[in-house]
């Protein structure tokens, strides 16, 4: 690491305006859903001040828990398969002649200039019954009868994995370009086998890529919410849409606050553990 | 926004000119006419911006959300009986909607809101199904068809806790508006082992689902099939036997709305006959305006999955507010929706 900058001043002012966004427009909200998770609900809905742990104990029911796996398979199965689909991926464009580069960057990112709702939408057109999908398969012969995979769990994966590929090519991407090719070269000098290449020396070396990229797409995959709702077909859940069911459906704001705060706190606990035994020291 | 802005252009503070005002409508989605809205604003100089919602109890989570700055919402029936016991509503000056007097006598002073104090009949119709005579035969007439086995996978229901409820209990010979625990628990065994063969539950999209042959039967309100009906005319739909829902979306304006006057202007406008009658040929939606009856095409005014029969009529049966039991309809709900 190199020094900073020798400061300035000795009190960090510029701090002072990202801080204050941060502490109104997250932590307050943040205190004020911690608040109402305390809470019990009216019979219309609405929030009623009386002090109860129920919405906290609730969630043990087996009908949550069960959501809460489901989330996390679904998560899990994204980031590994973002993470191998992603690895060659930003492998050959950080191989590729630096006048390349930016284009194919550019490639990889050209999806976000539209919404991503619209995206979505677009995949449930590609993935109905007699969608481009089956068109395709079926006039190339490789079925006979249309799949049925719009409103399934692969329909769901399908969508996680097309909205935070990305995620995972561009910081694979920032590592993989900074790695040294001389230490490919002596690998390959000292008869190194391809496998042994890949997993003895340029693995390790993009590890802080590798370890940004899952953190990226593990964390808003497991909080996904319009991706199963509308590739799902509302027939089953994650976490993200038993959460928004509470607040905009069954209107019982308290146990919603609940949930998200079990989230989140799994969510930290979870990514703590995977930074400490996976790459701390890859990091610093 | 606009009217901030509004007021800062030159002339906005002008003396004696009135300050374009924006009114926040909520309603449904695929609901309102564009032109009828474009021909409001030009007439009037308001401008209406549209925001929408999928189901009455997603319009009442935002509304205690404390979504403010909406002017004029949409509710059917049992929704505004709830908004007017939660305070919500804002009181109507009838003198104001004078358009009040097309209305249906029927149709008006209504269980929710016998005098029609804080709300207005819009559009009304019924839950049944909508079917693709290509692929389901014989035609259904019965709401079980929904739990045959031969359309695994074909079939999609609303995404809306109080009509997939009011269906399976009338299936059983029920009143929709069931509160007794063993009623409701025996409505959530049978559509649980109904859910394998449901491909999705929407209110939204399930006209393009019948359009495109995703799904041969959809559990659905009369003027969305009847829409996608006119895109595909083997699509037909059908109140079963066992009765279903009847329902009616009302006009209201919201207790915080700070343009009442011109929400109520916008009111009476929706229920001029000829902007009434635009607005059923294009949704496909009953009027409640007698006069709009006599101004929309022929194959509208007299189709009796729009403007049911009598024969339909006595079968058919308003959703209420339940009261303390919503909580039992809404743990059921979650617990189908999960599993």
């Amino acid at each position: 690491m190199t020094p900073p900058p020798k400061p300035t001043s000795s009190f960090p002012w510029l701090i002072l305006p990202p801080a204050g966004v941060l502490i109104v427009l997250f932590g307050v909200p943040l205190l004020l859903v911690l608040a109402v998770s305390f809470a019990s609900r009216g019979t219309y809905g609405g929030v009623e001040w009386a002090l109860t742990f129920a919405n906290y104990t609730s969630i043990a029911d087996p009908l949550y828990l069960r959501i809460f796996w489901r989330s996390l398979w679904l998560a899990v199965a994204t980031t590994a398969i973002c993470l191998v689909m992603g690895f060659p991926l930003a492998y050959v464009i950080a191989r590729a002649p630096k006048r390349w580069q930016g284009l194919l960057l550019f490639l990889v990112i050209i999806p976000f200039w539209t919404n991503f709702l619209v995206r979505t939408y677009a995949w449930m057109f590609i993935l109905r019954t007699e969608g481009l999908l089956n068109q395709a398969l079926l006039s190339a012969g490789l079925i006979h009868e249309p799949l049925n995979i719009l409103f399934t769990d692969w329909a769901v994966l399908i969508g996680l994995v097309y909205g935070y590929l990305p995620f995972m090519v561009l910081p694979l991407y920032a590592a993989l370009e900074r790695l040294d090719r001389s230490l490919v070269e002596a690998a390959w000098d000292l008869y190194a086998r391809p496998v042994q290449v890949f997993t003895k020396v340029v693995l390790p070396l993009s590890r802080p890529g590798v370890i940004a990229g899952c953190v990226l797409v593990f964390i808003p995959s497991l909080g996904a919410y319009v991706t199963p709702d509308l590739l799902g077909g509302a027939r089953t859940m994650m976490v993200g849409n038993l959460i928004q069911h509470q607040y905009l459906v069954v209107r019982d704001w308290p146990f919603g606050s609940a949930l998200s705060f079990v989230l989140m706190a799994g969510v930290l606990a979870a990514v703590l553990y995977y930074l400490r035994a996976g790459g701390a020291r890859s990091l610093t | 926004m606009f009217a901030v802005l509004a007021a800062c252009s030159p002339g906005g503070s002008e003396q004696g000119k009135a300050k374009p005002v924006t009114l926040h409508l909520f309603t449904w989605s695929d609901y309102t006419e564009e032109t009828v809205v474009r021909q409001f604003e030009e007439r009037f100089g308001i401008k209406v911006v549209t925001d929408t919602f999928g189901s009455n109890e997603e319009l009442l989570a935002k509304l205690q959300g404390g979504a403010a700055g909406y002017d004029v919402i949409v509710p059917s029936d049992y929704m505004v009986s709830i908004l007017i016991k939660q305070k919500l509503l804002a009181e109507l000056d009838q003198a104001k909607i004078p358009n009040l007097a097309h209305v249906y006598k029927h149709l008006k002073g209504l269980y929710y809101d016998p005098k029609n104090t804080y709300s207005v009949p819009y559009l009304w119709g019924t839950t049944g199904i909508g079917y693709n005579a290509d692929l389901v035969s014989p035609p259904p007439d019965s709401w079980q068809v929904l739990w045959d086995k031969r359309y695994k996978g074909k079939i999609s229901l609303l995404n809306d806790e109080r009509e997939v409820f009011g269906m399976a209990l009338r299936a059983a010979g029920e009143s929709l508006n069931a509160a007794e625990p063993a009623k409701l628990a025996s409505a959530k065994a049978r559509l649980m082992a109904q859910k394998a063969l449901v491909k999705t539950y929407t209110s939204e999209n399930y006209d393009q689902l019948l359009v495109s042959g995703e799904v041969a039967l959809a559990h659905g309100w009369s003027g969305t099939i009847m829409r996608a009906a006119a895109e595909r005319p083997s699509i037909k739909y059908v109140v079963p036997k066992e009765g279903g829902t009847i329902w009616q979306d009302n006009l209201c304006v919201l207790k915080t709305s700070t343009h009442r006057d011109e929400a109520m202007m916008f009111i009476n406008f929706l229920l001029e006959p000829q902007v009434a009658a635009l607005i059923t040929t294009k949704v496909k939606y009953a009027s409640a305006s007698e006069e709009a009856r006599l101004l929309v095409p022929k194959e509208i005014a007299q189709n009796p999955s729009i403007y049911p029969p009598e024969t339909v009529l006595s079968r058919l049966e308003w959703i209420k507010d339940v009261g303390e039991a919503i909580k039992a309809y809404d743990r059921a709900w979650t617990e189908l929706k999960v599993k």
